[in-house]
């Protein structure tokens, strides 16, 4: 069967599965709409919180993106792993003891204030929308690129899927659909992970092939003799073309410091993530859970940069010096193979014949500005050059490099560059629909409960019966879901922009605000909303200031301390400790009761009773 | 009493994982990774500050959350603040 057939079949497979959960998993009760009851299974709500979390962009982006960036990409991962940690550690447990629904509930009755619960509703909305943006146009694009349907048609179908289960099921649909999109997503990821290590280390675990000598059947090639392990080798390639060195970094200290920071924080501030450890049993079990969650997403998280820097020693090797034309000629040097051409008439790799050779010749620095501009489309073939590559109409940069390469590729090209047969192609395609369809449901159940629960129920109506309030949920998770695809079919120029906002905000507002409830018995009122307005403005008015205001000031030298506007929400989060504690200390402690709340999250005894499933 | 007695061995433990936490992620893998990658982890390939930045501390974040799951179990036992 070709790759496309396997891709409707695979692909048809799994959407059939998470249907036929949906329609088991109905949701009766608000409280099983908003936390599946709270009788989840630890390890269940484990690799449901896996797959919420890793999106579309960790699924596909992410080892494209440590490819590119080697040392520097380790921010991502560290910064998407640690904030585990702190969740564990210093929010899950206490959360789950106080046992409401949604991460405003906390806010609003902890700090006794409407206003405060505003304030957490809008970061909510705002966090989730921009994160559900980028997950169905993720959608859209897996199909555009493999089913060959266009992007719209794409994200209506993924639409029409998210839609059916999520307003169906809501947390209980979505929770047993994400354990089975997890188990499709990895599967997915792994798969050609470890053939291609196989292929460049000899070693089947990608996760200790990384670190092994250059050995099998391209391993051995690319070695040439030598005994030499793959990171020193892709070091000294690194070296021979331009490259700053793979292994160490080149962004500043201060900067990589802050962007981690700020990841992890942001990580632990995030409502889908956080709601996730209402839906278990016990205390206890949300602590475990979340340990479970981190052990499910590490799979991923080590082997993405395992296959990231395999890719690229796999690239500059096989593309470096390559002739683009087949030639008859007896000629010993290689020529450039078939995925490269695909992958080029996708669009996402170009090449420019600078000095005529007919051969690729890949350096340090961008070919030209800004993403290729093709002259005709692939089939045309007046649009192509001498050697038959396709002409781009962006003016060549003045540096040496010929070669663009658009990083989404690294993991969507794998099972090609590897030369796997076509089911695993499908599977990938599967695997990165598994991964953005969960994290958006996952978003839209937040906004859905923000609108329903967080607004109509606790602030504007709270005499609104059950029933109508499970229903005002049903509508407000469909009109999530009809506005998300609409952004994900006209995509906002600006939504990778924003992307540093969703981290900077939960972690300059939500995390401090929270922390502070659980282990400042006098935070107060008016501490906690100072805290989070002074955090959300600061770091709000640097990110705007450089993306949109003076995006031509965006470089180090004009940031203050060198820190970007990705590292910024860091800082952020400092102001917003800084301004609570001192507001806090001027103003009159929270009345008894509340204080009362407080020592009573503190300890696990007398948890809310659960339901089992 | 017992409940304040359990709050402060839950924060020895806290400070005790979180610098942990800490000297894996933004010690070793950040501030001092360049001096670490004068040296290979033992029998690989890896530069060490580059291997923490990229797999060490995250099997250390998990490690971790174990060790707090059993510390905290036998805590609230001790205290008698389990839930069961």
């Amino acid at each position: 069967m070709d790759v496309k057939s396997w891709t409707f079949l695979i692909v048809g497979l799994t959407f059939a599965l998470y249907i036929a959960i949906a329609i088991w998993a109905r949701a009766g009760s608000t409280r099983e709409f908003y936390v599946a009851g709270g009788g989840v299974h630890p390890v269940a709500n484990g690799m449901a919180t896996a797959a919420d979390w890793m999106s579309a962009a960790s699924f596909i982006s992410m080892a494209g993106l440590i490819s590119f960036m080697g040392y520097d990409g380790s921010v991502y991962l560290m910064g998407w792993t640690g904030g585990y940690v702190l969740l564990a550690l210093l929010l899950a447990p206490y959360l789950r003891k106080f046992g409401r629904f949604t991460v405003p509930d906390f806010v609003g009755d902890r700090y006794y204030s409407r206003t405060a619960r505003l304030v957490a509703v809008v970061c909510a909305i705002f966090v989730s929308f921009t994160y559900v943006a980028g997950q169905m146009r993720g959608v859209g694009v897996v199909f555009g690129r493999f089913l060959e349907v266009p992007v719209e048609t794409g994200v209506v179908i993924g639409m029409g899927v998210v839609l059916f289960y999520a307003v169906l099921g809501g947390m209980k649909g979505i929770t047993y659909t994400q354990v089975a999109q997890y188990c499709v997503l990895i599967f997915a990821f792994m798969v050609p992970a470890i053939f291609i290590s196989i292929l460049m280390t000899g070693v089947a675990v990608p996760q200790l092939g990384f670190g092994s000598n250059l050995a099998g059947e391209v391993g051995s090639r690319i070695a040439g003799g030598e005994t030499i392990s793959l990171l020193a080798k892709l070091d000294g390639l690194h070296a021979e073309l331009g490259f700053a060195p793979y292994t160490s970094g080149s962004k500043g200290l201060v900067d990589v410091f802050c962007i981690t920071l700020a990841l992890m924080v942001g990580t632990a501030g995030l409502p889908h993530v956080i709601i996730r450890f209402y839906t278990v049993p016990r205390v206890r079990d949300a602590r475990t859970s979340a340990g479970w969650a981190l052990l499910f997403i590490a799979v991923l998280y080590t082997a993405a940069p395992a296959v990231g820097a395999f890719a690229r020693t796999n690239l500059i090797d096989v593309v470096e010096g390559a002739r683009y034309a087949e030639s008859s000629e007896t000629d010993a040097a290689k020529t450039i193979p078939a995925w490269f051409k695909n992958w080029e008439n996708s669009g996402l790799i170009a090449w420019v014949d600078k000095d005529g050779d007919g051969r690729v010749r890949y350096r340090s620095g961008a070919p030209f500005d800004g993403k290729p501009a093709f002259e005709s489309g692939p089939t045309d073939e007046a649009g192509r050059g001498v050697s038959g590559e396709r002409l781009v109409t962006n003016a060549p940069s003045a540096g040496e490099n010929e070669l663009y390469i658009d990083r989404d590729i690294m993991v969507l090209a794998n099972p090609e560059i590897a030369g796997l047969p076509n089911w695993v192609i499908a599977l990938v395609a599967a695997g990165g629909l598994a991964a953005a369809l969960s994290t958006a449901a996952g978003l839209l159940l937040v906004i859905s409960t923000a609108v329903s629960h967080d607004l109509l129920k606790r602030t504007f109506f709270p005499q609104i019966r059950e029933s109508r309030e499970l229903a005002a949920a049903r509508i407000s998770a469909g009109v999530a879901v009809i506005f998300a695809g609409l952004l994900g079919i006209y995509p906002p120029g600006f939504v990778a922009q924003v992307v540093a906002f969703a981290f900077g905000l939960a972690a300059s507002s939500f995390f401090p605000a929270i922390l502070l409830g659980i282990f400042s018995r006098r935070m107060n009122r008016e501490g906690a909303i100072s805290g989070m307005v002074a955090g959300i403005t600061f770091t709000a008015g640097y990110i705007v200031w450089f993306k949109f205001v003076a995006p031509e000031t965006n470089t180090a030298e004009h940031w203050w301390f060198g820190i970007s506007p990705e590292g910024i929400g860091a800082l952020g989060m400092a102001l917003n400790f800084a301004v609570a504690i001192a507001v806090a200390k001027f103003t009159p402690p929270p009345p008894p009761e509340i204080q009362a709340l407080v020592s009573s999250v503190r300890v696990p005894k007398g948890a809310g009773g659960a339901q089992a499933h | 009493m017992a409940a304040r007695a359990y709050w402060r061995a839950n924060l020895r433990l806290l400070g005790l994982l979180l610098s942990i936490w800490f000297a894996v992620s933004f010690g070793c893998g950040i501030l001092f990774a360049e001096p670490l990658n004068e040296y290979q982890l033992p029998g690989t390939g890896f530069p060490l500050g580059f291997w923490f930045a990229q797999a060490g501390s995250i099997y250390t974040f998990c490690v971790l959350i174990f060790v707090y799951v059993v510390a905290m179990k036998r805590l609230d036992r001790r205290y008698g603040v389990s839930e069961d």
